[in-house]
């Protein structure tokens, strides 16, 4: 008896901490975020006297297990970031409330629409976009144009032809495109810029042996035979930035935060000799479709301080703060309207951004879907390689992808019952 | 003569031989010391420098005022001392009673608790973390050191110390009216002070280090000891080299004063502890 | 019997604490581990426990038909298979340099080649990171003297897990070392002088008079350090992530990452218990070969 009150006593050291008449918000951010946010909060603490403020930083390789981690231990924040394909895994646990009532219809409509989509599990609300996250095109110009392309592709046949173009120029061992294979994204990318469902029948089973996914498979991996993409994974590429610097590879498909790192990491003389554009499309309908990503908030089902975590999210959402984080950290704002600030239009290279966030489409909500994607890449890797044909490749991936799904499978006909 | 200058050559190429691998061995340490005291991005120079230009505390200022480093350092002498204060009390009692006393199955039990130390403590982790959460020590301090309370190594090193204890001592105690836990406290005890030590060195190195339990039972940024705050720490700081270095320093320097201090019962532990049955 | 409840022995008393809390926090949890592995414990019986089910092998059905699995054990095995030999013979020879009896500040040197043993694992591994860097990593301009490299330590599948052997020596070889120098300690001089007699040179007695004698310390050091070794994790999780390319994933880690990010208890918990069987099985593999070559 005597030694469990010895332990207790560092426990409730800890638990006796709050601040007398202020409530005191927990708030968990990962990696760059969670650093640059505390540079915002002040400001909310001066509207707010009444809030304290407490922001955690969680490095992004740990956040997962951290915000499961807290869940199990009933230690979870009261409001905290996580990325939009998280959602679903955090609504199964009901770890997350619906916002639907808090959230204004006009806020809403400010929001991209596919972006939103994502923090909707079953047409209810669960968590607000913060910053928004898509990919497409980055390219050299200086490149580009001496292959005979002044303008960036609109087409995946253009997209063939410059790329052919590129691979055609003299000089050295050079490649047109960088897709590092080990990357799940642009197959889906290409899969669904086809019209491909990933996986079928209520996401009950894998999909990817359907005619559109198989096409756009087969595109994806003509890069590779035609040698316009290298057979490497990004690991295998010692310096991203030198290669794209010394004309390695012409055209990328990446994020957001690369256009910091470039502006950051390549020599000065190539500062303006690259751009970025929005994806080509499979036919006219210009720009082509990409991925729905970003991070969003959420509010913590056991949190007592909904309300007080509510006003945080409206403040951090608000255009001037996303503007004020937009310059502290490079992440794009999820509201169209803080888009219109100076800072940001006139940003060209993030602009092309923008005009792709209207065009994207959001990976299946459930809770599998990591574990999915991750076999995408795999099997995509494996053709690559030329491992696996494209037909033995699709085929195990869906015996994969029915497996992970077993236990949905069994969960919906338990519903059912 | 001959005889005795080859053996003087032999001597110095030995000498030569050890203090090539004593510098290699300490260069690591050397380095993490000299770049923790350089001003930011300086260690990204090419070549690396050796010592600091100009030696500075600006680090260690930042890990103690912005990164509340003393918060993790607290936390981890707490959490440490606490488990090498109760696991002595425990251990010491079970293993000098495996010496000693006379119990039904007393060997057999210990021949099974030796041979359970094949089992990785990962095994037990998972359903481990599953119990703790019911009894509400998941992201407690409680939640790291319960586990660690009883070692079954702890209990061999006793043991096995405790088994040179005179018998003759320990009955004529008895015939003199005392109690098993009188005998305890005021013979075998202090008898067995220097695995005492010894035990005591290596619980609190042991906590100390430990990483991958706290790293997974405590979620909350206040508890963090020392080694699951610095791997924390480079997921956000990994480029700042000389900051990591600080963090380094701070964790590495209080266990190697401890060692230092104590060197002579922690290496003779470990050779009684590697002693086989 | 005064109290047929309570046992009159109080031997009773002085091992209950610590029987109690190892049955409880140790045994207990390793057996229940098994019974986990046999069931789908995931995210949604985390959620609600209803959602569990039994599912007798499936978990390990699935472990064997698990790329990452394979590549896990593989690394796990490589680590092991060579990082603890050349750990081993690091450690021996170490002693036997230290232990020479021309050797001066004996004390001195054993304290100081054991000095990264009682370091921190995670901060050797910080500091390790940076002695690896690319570009301005020690490793690599000291390569450079030589006309050698660069290598990159950690972004290099092929080299990533060497990187990780390397540092996992420097932090472990010191305490093998004194375990060797005990043993070397305990051989009677007498041996010696019986094989100089003989006409041994330094190899012969070291051959037939050394080697024999360490046995038992020999096969005492291998068997811990393959068991720790087998639980290969601070490394990679502080110094890659178990990257690139999962050259450096290893089972714990693979246990740690499907347990503990993605919840999936229940398949962790089988990668858990096939580690145990593996390390077992080497462990008796090992007493067995040594008890015959004896």
């Amino acid at each position: 008896m005597r030694l469990t009150g010895l332990l207790l006593i560092p426990v409730l050291l800890v638990a006796c901490s709050r601040n007398g008449g202020q409530t005191v918000l927990e708030f968990w951010a990962m990696g760059r975020e969670g650093e640059v946010v505390q540079s915002l909060v002040p400001e909310f603490e001066r509207r707010n006297p009444a809030i304290r403020v407490k922001v955690q930083q969680i490095p992004w390789s740990a956040a997962h297990e951290k915000l499961l981690t807290a869940y199990a231990g009933e230690a979870m924040p009261d409001v905290f970031q996580l990325g939009n394909t998280w959602i679903p895994e955090f609504v199964v646990l009901q770890a997350i409330v619906n916002l639907d009532d808090r959230l204004p219809a006009v806020q809403r409509r400010d929001y991209f629409e596919g972006i939103l989509e994502t923090n909707h599990i079953d047409r209810e609300l669960y968590g607000l976009p913060w910053y928004v996250d898509t990919r497409l095109l980055f390219y050299r110009t200086d490149i580009l144009a001496e292959a005979g392309f002044s303008m960036p592709p609109r087409t995946w046949s253009e997209w063939l032809e410059a790329m052919a173009a590129v691979k055609a120029l003299p000089g050295g061992e050079r490649y047109a495109l960088l897709l590092p294979m080990n990357e799940w994204q642009a197959p889906t990318i290409l899969g669904f810029q086809l019209g491909a469902e990933l996986l079928r029948n209520d996401a009950r089973f894998g999909n990817f042996q359907s005619d559109a996914f198989r096409r756009a498979f087969h595109f994806y991996l003509d890069l590779f035979r035609q040698g316009y993409a290298p057979a490497v994974s990004e690991a295998q590429i010692a310096n991203l930035y030198q290669a794209f610097g010394s004309g390695y590879f012409a055209m990328y498909v990446t994020g957001p935060w690369n256009i910091g790192e470039f502006e950051h990491r390549l020599p000065k003389a190539l500062r303006d000799r690259w751009a970025t554009a929005p994806m080509p499309a499979p036919d006219e309908n210009y720009p082509g479709l990409s991925l729905a990503g970003g991070a969003s908030l959420a509010i913590s089902r056991h949190s007592d301080h909904k309300d007080q975590a509510w006003k945080l999210i409206e403040f951090l959402s608000e255009p001037e703060q996303q503007v004020a984080f937009y310059r502290l950290t490079g992440d794009l704002p999820a509201r169209r309207s803080a888009w219109q600030h100076p800072d940001l239009a006139s940003e060209t290279r993030a602009q092309a951004f923008k005009v792709q966030l209207e065009r994207v489409v959001y990976t299946p909500k459930i809770p599998e879907w990591e574990r999915i994607a991750g076999k995408i890449a795999h099997y995509a890797e494996k053709a690559v390689r030329g491992e696996l044909t494209e037909d033995r490749a699709l085929a195990a991936l869906d015996q994969d992808v029915d497996h992970i799904l077993e236990k949905r499978r069994w969960l919906l006909r338990k519903q059912a019952r | 003569m001959t005889v005795f200058s080859g053996n003087r050559i032999k001597a110095l190429l030995l000498h030569l031989a050890l203090v090539a691998a004593a510098l290699v061995t300490l260069f690591p340490l050397f380095w993490m010391v000299s770049v923790s005291l350089m001003p930011s991005a300086e260690a990204n120079r090419f070549p690396p420098p050796l010592l600091p230009e100009s030696p500075t505390l600006e680090h260690y200022r930042i890990l103690f005022s912005r990164l509340s480093l003393a918060t993790y350092l607290l936390n981890s002498t707490l959490i440490a001392a606490l488990v090498t204060a109760l696991s002595l009390l425990i251990n010491s009692l079970a293993g000098y009673a495996f010496a000693k006393l006379r119990f039904r199955g007393r060997d057999r039990l210990f021949r099974l608790l030796l041979a359970s130390m094949v089992i990785p403590a990962q095994v037990a982790m998972l359903p481990l973390f599953l119990m703790l959460k019911e009894m509400g020590l998941v992201n407690t301090y409680g939640g790291v050191i319960v586990p660690g309370m009883a070692s079954i190594f702890g209990i061999f090193l006793i043991r096995q110390y405790a088994l040179s204890i005179p018998d003759s001592l320990l009955d004529a105690a008895r015939i003199d009216g005392a109690g098993e836990f009188r005998i305890y406290r005021t013979l075998v005890l202090p008898l067995c002070k220097p695995i005492l030590v010894t035990l005591a060195i290596f619980t609190f190195l042991g906590a100390w280090n430990d990483f991958m339990w706290p790293l997974i039972i405590l979620t909350e940024n206040d508890l963090y000891t020392l080694p699951v705050a610095l791997a924390n720490l480079l997921g956000e700081h990994a480029q700042d080299a000389e900051l990591m270095m600080a963090g380094s320093v701070l964790t590495v320097l209080p266990v190697i004063l401890l060692f230092f201090a104590l060197q002579k019962y922690y290496i003779e532990g470990l050779v009684l502890g590697s002693v086989k049955e | 019997m005064k109290n047929a409840m309570l046992p009159a022995n109080p031997a009773f008393w002085f091992v209950a604490p610590a029987l109690v809390l190892i049955a409880v926090f140790f045994f207990l949890p390793a057996a229940a581990s098994l019974f986990l592995s046999f069931t789908d414990f995931d995210i949604y019986a985390l959620g609600d426990l209803e959602r569990l089910r039994f599912v007798a092998l499936e978990n390990y059905l699935r472990l064997l038909r698990d790329p990452l699995f394979w590549t896990a054990l593989k690394n796990t095995l490589y680590f092991v298979l060579i990082g603890g030999p050349l750990s081993v013979a690091v450690s021996l020879g170490a002693a036997l340099l230290v232990n020479h009896r021309l050797v001066r500040f004996k004390g001195l040197f054993r304290s100081l080649l054991f000095l990264p043993v009682v370091t921190t694992l995670v901060a050797i591994a910080v500091v390790w990171r940076y002695l690896y860097h690319p570009r301005h990593g020690f490793l690599n301009y000291l390569l450079g003297q030589f006309g050698l490299g660069p290598v990159d330590w950690l972004g290099d599948p092929d080299w990533a897990m060497p990187a990780i052997i390397l540092m996992a020596i420097w932090k472990n070889f010191g305490f093998n070392m004194i375990i060797f120098i005990a043993g070397l300690q305990s051989i009677p001089t007498r041996l010696y002088e019986a094989a100089v007699i003989d006409g041994a040179n330094a190899w012969r007695q070291f051959r037939h008079v050394t080697l024999p004698m360490l046995a038992p310390t020999f096969v005492f050091v291998t068997v811990i350090t393959m068991i720790g070794y087998f639980q290969l994790f601070a490394e990679p999780y502080v110094m890659t992530q178990g990257g690139p390319a999962n050259s450096t994933l290893s089972v714990a880690l693979l246990m740690f990452q499907e347990g503990f990010r993605w919840w999936n208890l229940g398949y962790a918990a089988a990668v858990a218990f096939t580690l145990f069987l593996i390390v077992l099985a080497g462990t008796l593999l090992q007493l067995r070969l040594r008890r015959g070559a004896i």
